[in-house]
């Protein structure tokens, strides 16, 4: 990994994989610029390189400097519309920390921040020389990247900032980022004029950083409002960040590092995409994110590595904590409440169940709800089921299915008609969840099931893994027209959610055979087809489900058994994922280490703080489409090069109805 | 064929493949002479004379009516029923569209459940009940004008389905290289459009055609290409793994596209699918669009059964199972590319075309 970095000036190096965390990183190379010091991003993390392990690193003429980009600042005009602070730092959620028009939980499952475009807008307001295009941090997109954002020079208008940024980018933004960087750093300054200048914008950001720093401390709490308009830059900076400041955001970590430098170009042609989501590697968002959460959750100790860029808590605190708070959170409604504690404790689980409570618990707010004075309903509301969106993301990270339902929603306030009175307005909102909740999910599982059932002989041994609601409804459907066939359910720890399948397929008089996941490929040699269920398809094929599908579809393939994918069609998403790293979910890590209602296997207990055992355990994984005969949705039986199509055809021209 | 209208599938067997069979499987030269002479046909001859209208004695039966056109060689089988479908129209009586619907919806039932073996047939009738509805839809105009419509829309098909043809055989002659060794399986009109327009263009190709047992297509065919002064050779379908190294290229038609991008055709062509792909030759579809149907097969007992008695020449002892498919599924994987009027395809083309199609 090193090696491939080598070209860079920057010291620190990442080190990929599962090492001691504790070793002290690799001596500094000599730098053309500034000393390490100087360089916020850098000096903050000690063990970890900035650079992403999957990061693609940027076209070599950027790095004058240690690792920066440059950005062109273009604010988005449309965005500052949404900019309005809320007064009283509370914890409410800031109107301008989300964008409307774009899907704060676009589809990311484990986090979007909430507060992608914030910064944009911000500092268009400012007139501040643009900044981070992308800054998912919800605080204050630009100002101090605890990123290393590069304020530089507020000061000077000129139109090319260059910032120092913290490298964890996604591979197509930062190569984009870096050609178009490129260009115009060398069309508006010669590299170096700008070096100098980067040096001394860097040393006015740290004192102004260090300033900062000692000013939030009593400034938090404070209207952010004062600084608005101004466009100096101490309150620009501080003003996006008091902004942010109310906002509940857990997910306002890192991502801006990752997303801060595109330039507003590059985001008008990438609108329709979602934001990227969070990345939790940098300690500095991660702190700042958590001061403004409303749980309060620690940060695991003995993180894995590679899985750096996904949020991991320790368990057993959050749940009480919350409890506790249940009178004192005045902001959040109690469905909503309701529904996040039910996600923490687990007792909620699977996609579709997680986005029927979810969207429930919206009815309940929509109905409750009235717009305050001299506020629009539309953005008023877009702003709450924001703000409620972030603190479901910390109880836990939201699923395809989930973002997917939340744009939608957000999609149908925005397109109330301005003629509707506020009744009206509601009542449509409700009526359109309803119907959502109904086409989307109930009837498409009806279609599904009448679908997958056909593909069902006599004879047939039928293979499952986990426990996906459609799953058994087609086995208990099949069962039902009398068709005669047996069931192998495949389980895998630590969630054996395969038992309780198990336990209602046995009742209603199936034939199961229950095994390990150890044993799949023992078992496959007598089996006839296999359904499995989906939490997300994506557009290029790949099927994002429970940990251990894969490995369930890649032994069927290898025995010529066809893979059926049981999927309602809201749950497709547009984007596209190569593997299982970059985007997923980690469970609790203490789950592995014990075996349930076994006292004696307790060889972890101990070692649980040392460092160099670290535990994973990931909730989602990534099937090729290679692994996949079919998907059955409720547009019917396709293949699953096909699901772009389905996106293609129905999302923008029915958006969602 | 009156006793098969009541009882259609007696032994299941598959009456689009007898049909075939008895189109395009060897025939002794008087026969054919009879048979030419019976049924006056042109190859170019898309209008064919109109079916007398049955008078009071009969009562009018869409699928006799179907029968009548499925008989002649050259009309393809989903246009037969198009035509059958257009007789219904022209013989209902209904006064409203809705009524018109309905009586179309139960000849189309009627006639798909005759033959479920014919993908053709299902999925012309599919096309021309989609196109009904739509046209329904917009009624703008008064009943009797819609009705002559969907009458000659249905004349229509007919011509676009030969059309089709032609446009396939345009779009295939770039494929088609001087020198080049083109394999052939099983007897398409397709395919043969191809090639003769081929040979008119005066490129300079060879042919090997499969034997094509039980049905000795490939004997009918040899004979077509030798009209047409293409140099041909017979192998039997046991020389196919062993010729194919001095091929360049398959070519088959297919009685139809299915969803996943594999074709359904005369048993035979999944076994020549996979020696070409293990030997790395290009295998080229050539169908017309009508023939997309929205059939899944997982395998290759996932369709509905389609049975042809085979003759051995020899008596069989009744202890002896006869496999009598008579038709197979290739998966997409092993297919190269679809020669359609919609253009040139990859297979997984295909499912974008039908659910654009279908909903």
């Amino acid at each position: 990994m090193e090696a491939r970095r080598g070209w860079r000036a920057v010291p620190k190096v990442r080190q990929v994989g599962f090492f001691t965390p504790n070793e002290p990183p690799p001596p500094a190379r000599t730098q053309s610029g500034p000393p390490d010091s100087n360089s916020p991003p850098l000096s903050n993390s000690p063990a970890g390189n900035s650079l992403s392990p999957v990061m693609i690193p940027p076209p070599r003429h950027l790095s004058d400097n240690l690792a920066h980009r440059a950005t062109s600042p273009l604010p988005v005009p449309e965005t500052s519309a949404f900019r309005r602070p809320i007064p009283g730092g509370d914890r409410v959620a800031v109107v301008g920390s989300y964008n409307p028009t774009d899907s704060m939980l676009g589809a990311s499952p484990p986090l979007t921040s909430p507060s992608s475009r914030i910064g944009d807008g911000e500092f268009s307001e400012e007139s501040s020389p643009g900044w981070f295009r992308r800054s998912n941090s919800a605080k204050f997109a630009s100002s101090f990247p605890g990123g290393g954002f590069d304020l530089t020079s507020i000061k000077s208008s000129e139109t090319l900032e260059v910032e120092v940024k913290k490298p964890v980018e996604v591979p197509e933004k930062s190569g984009v980022a870096g050609a178009e960087l490129q260009t115009e750093s060398q069309s508006s300054s010669k590299p170096l004029k700008a070096k100098t200048t980067k040096a001394e914008r860097r040393a006015l950001q740290e004192s102004q950083r260090a300033a900062k720093a000692a000013a939030k401390g009593e400034a938090t709490g404070k209207p952010a409002i004062s600084s608005e308009g101004a466009a100096t830059s101490k309150p620009v900076k501080q003003q996006p960040s008091r902004k942010k400041d109310a906002l509940p955001a857990a997910t306002s970590v890192a991502a801006s590092d990752r997303k801060g430098v595109d330039r507003p170009p590059e985001k008008e042609r990438k609108k329709e995409v979602p934001p990227p989501r969070m990345q939790f590697d940098d300690k500095n968002r991660v702190e700042k994110a958590k001061k403004r959460a409303v749980v309060n959750q620690t940060e695991a100790r003995n993180r894995v590595e590679l899985f750096r860029h996904l949020p991991q808590y320790e368990r057993g605190s959050q749940l009480p904590d919350l409890e506790s708070k249940f009178f004192l959170l005045d902001p959040m409604h109690p469905a909503v409440y309701k529904v996040g504690l039910q996600y923490l404790a687990g007792d909620i689980s699977g996609g579709n169940a997680r986005c029927i409570a979810m969207l429930q618990a919206f009815q309940e707010v929509i109905k409750d709800y009235s717009t305050p004075p001299e506020k629009s309903l539309t953005r008023d509301l877009t702003a709450k089921v924001g703000s409620y969106v972030s603190f479901l993301i910390e109880c836990r990270p939201l699923s395809m299915s989930m973002g997917n339902a939340i744009r939608f929603l957000k999609n149908r306030i925005a397109k109330l008609p301005l003629s509707l009175s506020e009744s009206e307005a509601k009542e449509s909102l409700c009526s359109d969840i309803n119907r959502f909740i109904n086409e989307k999910i109930v009837l498409a599982d009806k279609v599904i099931v009448r679908h997958a059932a056909s593909k069902v002989r006599d004879g047939d041994v039928l293979l499952t893994y986990g426990s996906s609601c459609v799953v058994e409804m087609i086995l208990l459907y099949a069962h039902e027209l009398g068709k005669q066939f047996r069931v192998v359910i495949v389980d895998s720890r630590p969630k054996l959610e395969g038992q309780a399948l198990l336990r209602r397929l046995v009742a209603k008089g199936l034939n199961c055979t229950y095994t390990h996941i150890n044993a799949v490929s023992y078992i496959m040699h007598e089996v006839t087809r296999v359904f499995l269920g989906a939490s997300s398809v994506l557009s290029n094929g790949t099927v994002y489900s429970r940990v251990g599908t894969a490995c369930v579809a890649m032994v069927a393939h290898a025995f010529r058994v066809p893979v059926l994918i049981c999927c309602e069609a809201y749950k497709f998403h547009e984007r596209v994922q190569l593997d299982s790293i970059c985007s997923n979910e980690l469970g609790d890590p203490d789950a592995i280490a014990k075996a349930s209602g076994r006292m004696d296997v307790n060889y972890v207990d101990n070692l649980a703080n040392k460092e160099n055992l670290q535990l994973l355990n990931l909730m989602y994984d990534a099937t090729p489409l290679e692994y996949i005969s079919m998907i059955v949705t409720d547009y019917g039986m396709i293949p699953p090069t096909s699901v772009p199509v389905i996106v293609r055809e129905y999302r923008r021209e029915h958006l969602w109805i | 064929m009156a006793d098969t209208l009541q009882n259609p599938n007696p032994n299941n067997i598959s009456a689009y493949y007898q049909t075939r069979a008895a189109h395009h499987g060897v025939v002794t030269s008087d026969w054919l002479a009879q048979a030419q002479a019976a049924v006056g046909r042109h190859p170019d001859d898309v209008l064919p004379p109109e079916p007398e209208v049955k008078v009071a004695g009969k009562p009018f039966s869409v699928i006799h009516e179907f029968n009548n056109w499925r008989n002649q060689p050259d009309l393809a089988e989903a246009v037969a029923a198009i035509r059958a479908l257009a007789a219904v129209i022209r013989n209902s009586e209904a006064t409203t569209m809705m009524e018109l619907e309905i009586e179309l919806k139960k000849a189309s039932d009627s006639l798909k459940s005759w033959d479920t073996t014919s993908i053709s047939l299902t999925a012309g009738c599919d096309l021309f009940m989609r196109y009904v509805t739509r046209t329904s839809a917009l009624e703008y105009e008064d009943f009797n004008s819609a009705k002559s419509r969907l009458i000659e829309r249905a004349e229509k098909f007919g011509e676009i389905s030969y059309k089709a043809r032609r446009i396939i055989a345009m779009l295939s002659q770039d494929f088609i290289f001087d020198g080049c060794t083109i394999l052939v399986h099983g007897f398409s009109r397709v395919v043969l459009e191809v090639l003769k327009t081929a040979a008119q263009n005066k490129k300079l190709f060879r042919v090997f055609c499969t034997e094509g047992r039980p049905d000795r297509t490939g004997l009918r065919l040899s004979n077509e290409l030798a009209k047409l002064d293409v140099p041909v050779k017979l192998l039997i379908d046991s020389a196919v793994a062993y010729s194919m190294d001095e091929v360049d290229m398959v070519f088959v038609g297919a009685d139809g596209v299915v969803e996943s991008g594999g074709i359904i055709n005369m048993m035979g062509t999944y076994q020549i699918a996979l020696v070409a792909h293990s030997m790395d030759k290009p295998v080229y579809v050539a169908a017309e669009s009508y023939k997309f149907a929205r059939l899944y097969p997982l395998d290759q007992k996932d369709m509905a059964p389609a049975l042809r008695p085979i003759d051995f020449g020899v008596p069989i002892p009744s202890k002896v199972e006869v496999e009598t498919s008579a038709r197979d599924y290739t998966p997409p994987q092993y297919l190269t590319l679809l020669f359609t009027d919609l253009g040139v395809l990859t297979p997984s083309v295909v499912s974008d075309e039908l659910i654009q199609l279908y909903l």
